[in-house]
């Protein structure tokens, strides 16, 4: 039948990857975002500018580290950047979560969408003077390079393990979060900071590590993207905005509504592209319109 | 009638206006900041009264510039009919977008904007008559009725500066209306303005539709000025541009949105051939500060101030 549409079942197979691929992007910023709203009530703009810090650290690492030092050794692996950019990106967070957005949690909602924006700006300004705004080539590394023949198509190894590796994540963080003791503390915090704190539980500490480890999860997710798409310094701020309609589209109330709403978000923009690609731009944009039609409140959330 | 701060401040802008281009200042430059004055004034409307933060407001601005581009260009109507095109247009986009956006609240309501905005945007970027990324050029600036030649820049800034004060006006008037006391009783509390019995999601959707329509009046003016349409007015740094220039002169103020503007647009002005891609750093950073430090605005600060003194 696809014959029928011109349609050859390895085109399908191949935008249905491209859609999973999409949709791990889609399932672990969303989750960073929700995990982040869920504590601090704050929706973080510069995630995506968060993310492609993180690209651009891996990127910094591997090409312009062995400039810098002028050892040719120094040059940082794709590997140790899946741990060395969330790290930093995870710190540059709590960082800004201690400075800046710690001083607007007794106001409106709005403003630290707005300090977000701000910081997103400065910091998409500042490697857009550094580097340009030409992308950067990041080369997949070497054991994961080549595909694998699974039958009806070949798979890039590499796309493989970005699904694989994101995937993982978002279940450890469902995983945390729903079944030990310290999410049990962290989902008690969300409901009531202060019958929390009460118990003798720094809360404080606890809004500030969930921002670091929030954008942390932006930067993995920035580092698994710069081989696939060019590392350039506008690569997080067109993402966000589908994520936000992702995460309006799901609600932020359930981690694993998020999980899924982005996965199956992803499939179906990659299904578009093959049955009517000039829609594939706006596919989830309409989906979030008919949702708010539908169910206001999205797919799993529930109104606060 | 008493004479209040506000129309003296109403006559001060007044005489600034009329006066401005006579002293030498240019005038592509002035119509530039009334455009946006406007366009932060119709945006004040929503969020300093309304308490609702849209951000995808160059969804209206856009739309009504292309619309109206479109229409000057190659239906070859007049330029005030051709502004009424655009500005209808982003009226009824306004209905669309804010019947679906005032369904969520808060944080949900700017990011829906947000979404709702950037699908258009996209949809520019492919429809073949915006001409992509090279945007709608050319657009002529014929005779106002068929009588007044805009190609004059001093009849045209008159023309946008009246366009200005008619859309100032308007919003000065709702909000000075029952309909503007009922949206500020929803912004401060919204529960206690429904069990008074009122429709708050049609006046919610009025003042977005109000302040969409004059968006795109604001818009659609900025077409006939820079003869030009593009993806710049659409995109969603420019929904960041219109919540800096309210936020800065001062949100819920009467004149903040226009103080804002004008600081805006004259820091642009003079940055771009100096800094260049620091411009974007540079509305970042105030932006930060506005936030933490400085959330009245420059009008508010000085409300402020004359509060203190007069005490």
């Amino acid at each position: 039948m696809f014959e029928l549409l011109g349609i050859t079942p390895q085109g399908l197979y191949s935008q249905l990857l491209v859609g999973l691929i999409n949709g791990s992007f889609y399932a672990i910023l969303s989750l960073g975002l929700a995990v982040i709203f869920g504590m601090l009530n704050i929706i973080n703009f510069s995630h995506g500018a968060q993310y492609m810090m993180g690209a651009f650290i891996a990127w910094l690492g591997l090409t312009q580290l062995p400039v810098w030092t002028g050892s040719a050794d120094a040059a940082m692996s794709y590997w140790v950047a899946l741990i060395v950019a969330p790290l930093v990106v995870g710190l540059f967070g709590i960082l800004i979560e201690r400075t800046m957005l710690c001083r607007l949690y007794k106001l409106d909602h709005l403003y630290g969408l707005l300090l977000t924006f701000g910081l997103a700006l400065i910091i998409e300004g500042l490697f857009r003077d550094w580097y340009g705004i030409s992308g950067q080539r990041y080369e997949i590394p070497e054991s994961l390079q080549g595909a694998i023949n699974v039958g009806f198509m070949f798979l890039p190894k590499y796309r493989a393990w970005v699904i694989v590796a994101s995937l993982s994540v978002c279940f450890a963080t469902w995983y945390v979060i729903e079944r030990t003791k310290l999410g049990s503390y962290l989902r008690a915090a969300t409901e009531n900071p202060k019958l929390v704190q009460a118990f003798g539980v720094n809360v404080p500490l606890m809004i500030t590590l969930t921002y670091g480890f929030g954008v942390a999860l932006a930067a993995f997710a920035g580092v698994l993207g710069a081989p696939i798409f060019t590392v350039s310094p506008k690569m997080g701020a067109d993402l966000i905005i589908v994520v936000f309609a992702v995460v309006v589209i799901g609600g932020m109330g359930s981690i694993l509504g998020s999980i899924v709403t982005g996965l199956g978000l992803g499939l179906i923009e990659g299904l578009t592209k093959v049955f009517y690609p000039e829609a594939s731009a706006v596919v989830i944009f309409v989906i979030m319109a008919i949702v708010l039609m539908v169910r206001p409140a999205g797919l799993f959330g529930r109104e606060r | 009638m008493r004479l209040t701060r506000t129309h003296l401040g109403f006559a001060a802008l007044i005489a600034i206006g009329a006066a401005a281009p006579l002293v030498g200042i240019y005038p592509t430059f002035l119509m530039k900041c009334w455009c946006f004055a406007l366009f932060a004034c119709a945006f004040n409307l929503l969020l300093g009264y309304a308490g609702l933060l849209s951000f995808g407001h160059a969804a209206f601005f856009g739309a009504a510039a292309y619309l109206a581009g479109h229409a000057i260009k190659v239906w070859g109507l007049t330029p005030e009919l051709g502004i009424l095109v655009g500005t209808a247009f982003a009226t009824a986009l306004g209905y669309v977008f804010g019947s679906l956006a005032i369904r969520r609240a808060g944080i949900y309501f700017a990011m829906v904007t947000l979404a709702l905005a950037q699908m258009l945007y996209f949809l520019w970027l492919q429809l073949a008559f915006t001409g992509g990324e090279d945007g709608l050029q050319g657009v002529p600036r014929s005779k106002l009725f068929g009588i007044v030649d805009l190609g004059d820049n001093m009849n045209l800034y008159y023309v946008v500066f009246a366009i200005f004060v008619f859309g100032f006006l308007l919003i000065y008037r709702s909000i000075n209306s029952p309909f503007g006391q009922v949206l500020k009783a929803i912004r401060e509390n919204e529960p206690r303005a429904i069990s008074l019995g009122y429709d708050v999601d049609k006046y919610k959707l009025l003042a977005f539709v109000l302040s969409a329509a004059l968006s795109g009046l604001a818009g659609a003016t900025k077409t006939v000025v820079f003869q030009l349409a593009s993806l710049t007015d659409a995109h969603w740094h420019m929904s960041g541009e219109v919540v800096l220039m309210t936020l800065l002169g001062g949100m819920g103020t009467v004149f903040g949105p226009v103080v804002g503007a004008v600081i805006v647009v004259s820091l642009e002005d003079q940055l771009a051939d100096k800094v260049g891609s620091w411009v974007q750093v540079i509305m970042g950073l105030i932006f930060v500060i506005c936030v933490l430090a400085f959330r009245r605005g420059v009008v508010g600060e000085l409300i402020a101030l004359a509060r203190r003194i007069s005490r």
